[in-house]
């Protein structure tokens, strides 16, 4: 019984804790800076129980679903060899979190925005939607990418930094040519491709691919695949912001 | 009431940003690598958690922080409350007047990394990999603190208009700096963590500070001049990371000389 509580207790404790920092800051700002009383207090303190309860259960369900999924998934791959059924799961793994994700059909919206005010597409509401599901497809597929070559080489073992700072020389090549409109957006682009659910999906992929792999490093070879898929967006919706 | 309405909302709204990921999972382990779900009852129990969990916290930050951090947002960007307490006659704004808004992004910025989930995913990893040698919380605080200066130097730029490519540019060749010095093992981890700080909780809050910004500093604008904050936050995540790294290998290295100093010493 005593083991039960604090099974429950110590997680919920860490999600307080986790959340503190937020707590005081916007305590600090309203009272101390702004000097005004925290409006619909209730309402805010139930917010922030919802808030504490759902990370406890997010890191609960983290440790026995995602990361053990991934992981298991990983090793079935390695034991099973095949390099092209990989490739082909990487991709639809980083293609199809990636057009869904909210965050990134809000900012390919406000990206639609921008290029009918900058007058690069007409300023109606076809030519605004198709622009912005244009732009989706082209996030997903370089995220999709980004995760294939993420993969590939994990199994080959390439050093990470080569493949990275090419990938620099390719934004600040591209930064050069695209419209100016575009490039604020396309450096957001990389930050909000990867979502809650799949950094640890991929992550754990990353890891578990590393370490049935011989002669790989977990910690050199495992991590990486969403540096891969904050970089590629970049530079794929800057081309986009130059050919349509 | 209202309450129950959101959460079932959300939870749906939840599930449909997961069934695709599942639908790829399963596909792939059933008829791909003909495996069953290892543990099949606690992975099922997992993914249940995983989705109340987003869920909820998916209600409580729009319930709770989000009105208020946008609110407090548009307060502190708001003309009035910067030339408030200001004895400038001339009424025009210089860049020092936004004190309270780089500190608030700044703050902010640190708060909301410290709660976001997926980097609490990523280190909780990167602590199992490095066996411990990489704590959850020194790469939590690292990842922080990189945010903290990204989304103030970000306020900063949007204040005084400079271009963004000059600030990203320059940070791209301090990261490059930092690969050849930094230590092998935290190369490809800083790099992810730069990723994996603008999340859930991050981009909403940020997002509301960059435009509100944009829009009342004179001579910007919301749509070209709000964007670019994300893009600082993913970037100094990177050089603080390697940066905690080189220290923590730099006291090492000298504590380790000390060592081998007193050796002989003790010897004769």
């Amino acid at each position: 019984m005593k083991q039960a509580i604090k099974g429950i207790l110590v997680p919920i404790q860490d999600s307080v804790r986790d959340l503190l920092p937020i707590i005081v800051v916007i305590a600090f700002f309203q009272y101390a800076v702004l000097q005004q009383p925290i409006p619909n207090l209730g309402e805010i303190l139930t917010g922030t129980l919802l808030v504490i309860l759902g990370l406890t259960l997010f890191i609960r369900g983290l440790e026995i679903g995602l990361f053990p999924i991934g992981e298991a998934m990983a090793y079935g791959f390695a034991r099973k060899g095949s390099l092209a059924w990989l490739v082909i799961f990487a991709f639809a793994l980083g293609f199809g979190t990636t057009i869904a994700e909210p965050a990134l059909i809000a900012v390919a919206a406000e990206a639609a925005d921008v290029a009918a005010v900058g007058g690069m597409i007409e300023n109606q509401t076809d030519s605004r939607q198709s622009y912005a599901l244009g732009l989706r497809i082209t996030v997903a597929l370089s995220v999709g990418i980004a995760i294939v070559v993420g993969v590939i080489r994990i199994v080959k073992g390439w050093p990470i930094h080569y493949l990275i700072i090419t990938g620099y020389v390719g934004v600040v090549v591209m930064t050069g040519f695209a419209p100016k409109e575009i490039i604020g957006i396309a450096y957001d682009s990389g930050g909000v491709t990867t979502s809650t659910v799949t950094v640890p999906l991929v992550t754990a992929l990353g890891v578990g691919l590393a370490s049935s792999i011989k002669g790989r490093n977990p910690m050199i070879d495992g991590f990486g695949l969403i540096a891969f898929a904050s970089l590629t967006p970049m530079i794929f919706v800057m081309v986009y912001g130059m050919v349509v | 009431m209202q309450l129950t309405r959101d959460i079932f909302f959300t939870l749906l709204l939840t599930l449909r940003d997961i069934i695709p990921i599942l639908a790829i999972l399963l596909g792939f382990q059933l008829l791909v690598l003909k495996r069953p779900i290892p543990n099949l009852r606690r992975t099922i129990i997992g993914f249940v958690y995983v989705l109340l969990g987003l869920g909820l916290f998916l209600v409580g930050l729009e319930k709770a922080l989000f009105p208020l951090g946008k609110l407090m947002a548009r307060q502190l960007t708001d003309p009035e409350f910067i030339q408030h307490g200001l004895d400038s006659v001339s009424g025009i704004l210089q860049w020092q007047d936004y004190m309270w808004v780089y500190l608030f992004a700044a703050a902010i910025g640190f708060a909301t990394t410290v709660a976001e989930p997926s980097l609490i995913a990523v280190a909780i990893k990167a602590q199992a990999v490095s066996g411990g040698a990489i704590s959850t919380w020194g790469l939590r605080l690292a990842v922080a603190i990189g945010v903290a200066i990204g989304i103030s130097l970000g306020t900063f730029r949007i204040v005084t208009g400079t271009p963004l490519h000059y600030y990203i540019i320059a940070g791209y060749i301090i990261i490059i700096f930092q690969t050849m010095f930094a230590p092998r093992l935290i190369i490809a981890l800083a790099y992810d963590s730069g990723g994996v700080t603008t999340s859930t909780v991050t981009v909403p809050l940020v997002t509301a500070l960059g435009l509100g910004l944009a829009s009342t500093v004179p001579g910007r604008s919301a749509l070209i001049d709000g964007f670019g904050l994300i893009a600082f936050a993913s970037l100094f995540p990177m050089i603080t990371v390697m940066g905690y790294a080189q220290i923590v290998q730099w006291r090492e290295r000298k504590s380790a000389s000390h060592q081998r100093k007193e050796i002989p010493r003790d010897e004769n």
